[in-house]
């Protein structure tokens, strides 16, 4: 590693498509699903420009263990043009919203928000390794849409269902039971169903407008 | 002391014993807590892996909601704080005011879409996690006002979690949080010192990424060992906590089951309230290390007071 002239090119690395996108992206007609994913990258790029790779943010997750990628070198990877690396990486999915890097770091990078908006690249990419999890997301979100507050035992069912893995509701089976026996699970109406249709609708609306 | 309540959906389910204990204790303490009529799910934490504008109007909504009340409620009323006693709801509500108050264009992209229902936000109301009202609204001296009976021996494990202190510290230090430290000692209780007090539980994880969060859970559970409770303010880390227990230790190589419970269980309990209308048997871990020490209370309240009065409650 050349550390100082490293730090340089990331700096200035504010176009960051430059060193990459040529090979990456030679088909002409636009597919609104990769401009809308190159759209996501390009806000994650901008929130992570000013990463002086000091490398705080690795040192304060306590998820790195389990992450393929640091989140120093995620953003690094990012600035340089290798968007599918980061893409393929698991490491975003594994913050856990704790917020301890953006608090620390240097630069003041929203570094949290960074991961959210990664996710959601990802989920926009598709492909096998998103399913999981945004299955997972995409199902709570459909639940605040159509009861206005959450029903956590729906939310659950839901998700099974759309992980298509018979098998996954047995890893949360026994604390089904524990819950149900505690009266901390159940079915029950929401008073609220259908409130928030026409504001998703609206948001729906306006985040497909260009 | 008048609030805007936002329980949140958790609460209204999973984690009703946090509501009623909430609402008992604020009403003990003298506090006006009014539900806000019509509220939504603040989008949680999911909703920002999926949408940023849902992101920002799901909570806006909420406080549009507050605002309106105090209009319609006409003359020049004020707009109440809005009380959340959810850390991520907390989180969700605040950074609205935080974001779009120094970014027109997403005020103005929430207010379009708060448009079709005809509401609008301004930011006027202010959002307070419910640790944040305890420690400076209420004061840890009235707090010892209400105590009846105090929790004389028990070592008390104050968990913050993240997202009350990051990445907006309002009321504590984010690193290193003491808030909580005077409300146990204004409960009779004793703060137990720990370093795991602000360290993430791995909550948001435990339904993606189970094995990792297991293991932030159980070093949190092995670094109370020393405790005879953990106290939370959020209805995750309550639910991460309690739920795993003989998962999340066995993935940290053992230890022994925590009690836990909800900060205003605690103090419900200092003040002589009845454990059935705090929920309490609702928990998932309460140890019988904790019930004990919990039961001597009124036992040991005369000895605690020199001039004590007979062995009943004090009127
Ligand atoms: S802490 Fe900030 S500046 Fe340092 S490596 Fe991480 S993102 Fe870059
Ligand atoms: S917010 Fe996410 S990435 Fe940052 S330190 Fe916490 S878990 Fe790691």
């Amino acid at each position: 590693m050349a550390p100082a002239t490293e730090h340089a090119d990331a700096a200035t690395a504010k176009a960051p498509e430059a060193p990459r996108a040529p090979a990456a992206a030679p088909a002409p007609a636009p597919d609104p699903r990769a401009q809308a994913l190159e759209a996501a990258l390009d806000e994650v790029r901008h929130m992570v420009a000013g990463c002086m790779q000091c490398g705080t943010c690795s040192a304060s997750c306590p998820n790195q263990f389990a992450m393929d990628l640091t989140p120093r070198r995620m953003w690094r990877l990012l600035l340089h043009g290798y968007a599918d690396e980061v893409m393929d990486s698991k490491t975003f999915y594994l913050c856990s919203s704790c917020y301890g890097c953006t608090l620390r770091c240097p630069r003041g990078l929203p570094l949290t928000r960074a991961m959210a908006a990664l996710k959601r690249a990802s989920i926009l990419r598709g492909g096998p390794g998103q399913r999981r999890h945004g299955a997972f997301y995409a199902t709570f979100v459909d639940n605040v849409r159509r009861l206005g507050r959450v029903n956590e035992t729906d939310l659950m069912a839901h998700y099974f269902v759309a992980l298509r893995d018979p098998l996954a509701p047995f890893s949360f089976m026994p604390l089904g039971l524990r819950m149900l026996a505690k009266g901390k699970a159940g079915l029950h109406g929401s008073p609220q169903r259908g409130r928030l249709g026409p504001l998703f609708a609206k948001v729906r609306e306006m985040e497909e407008k260009p | 002391m008048k609030y805007a309540y936002y329980p949140g959906c958790s609460l209204t389910e999973s984690a009703r014993e946090y509501d009623a204990s909430t609402r008992l204790v604020m009403a003990d303490l003298g506090a006006q807590v009014e539900e806000i009529e019509d509220w939504t799910c603040c989008g949680a934490s999911a909703v920002e892996s999926v949408s940023r504008l849902l992101t920002y109007t799901l909570p806006a909504r909420n406080l549009a909601l507050v605002e309106r009340a105090a209009a319609s409620a006409g003359r020049d009323a004020r707009v109440p704080d809005v009380l959340v006693p959810c850390a991520a709801c907390y989180l969700n509500l605040l950074r609205v005011g935080e974001e779009a108050g120094r970014d027109r264009a997403l005020a103005g992209n929430i207010n379009e879409v708060l448009a079709v229902e005809d509401m609008h936000w301004s930011g006027a109301a202010r959002v307070r996690h419910l640790l944040d009202v305890l420690v400076n609204d209420v004061g840890a001296d009235a707090v010892r006002e209400a105590v009846i009976a105090p929790l004389k021996g028990l070592v008390v494990a104050p968990y913050y979690g993240c997202q009350i202190l990051r990445p907006y510290p309002k009321f504590d230090d984010p690193e290193h949080p003491r808030s909580m430290e005077p409300l146990i000692e204004a409960l009779g209780a004793e703060t137990y010192a720990w370093s795991s007090g602000a360290r993430c539980c791995g909550a948001s994880l435990m339904a993606t990424k189970k094995e990792v969060a297991l293991r932030s859970t159980g070093r949190i559970l092995l670094d109370a060992q020393g405790a005879d409770v953990i106290v939370t303010v959020c209805p995750m880390c309550q639910m991460n906590l309690e739920a795993y227990q003989s998962e999340a230790l066995a993935a940290v190589g053992g230890g022994e089951r925590v009690a836990v419970a909800y900060l205003p269980q605690l103090m419900g309990l200092a003040f002589g309230l009845d454990e059935e209308a705090l929920l309490l048997a609702r928990n998932m871990e309460l140890t019988r290390r904790f019930r004990d020490k919990v039961a001597r209370r009124f036992a040991d309240a005369p000895q605690a007071e020199p001039q004590a009065e007979p062995e009943t409650e004090p009127a």
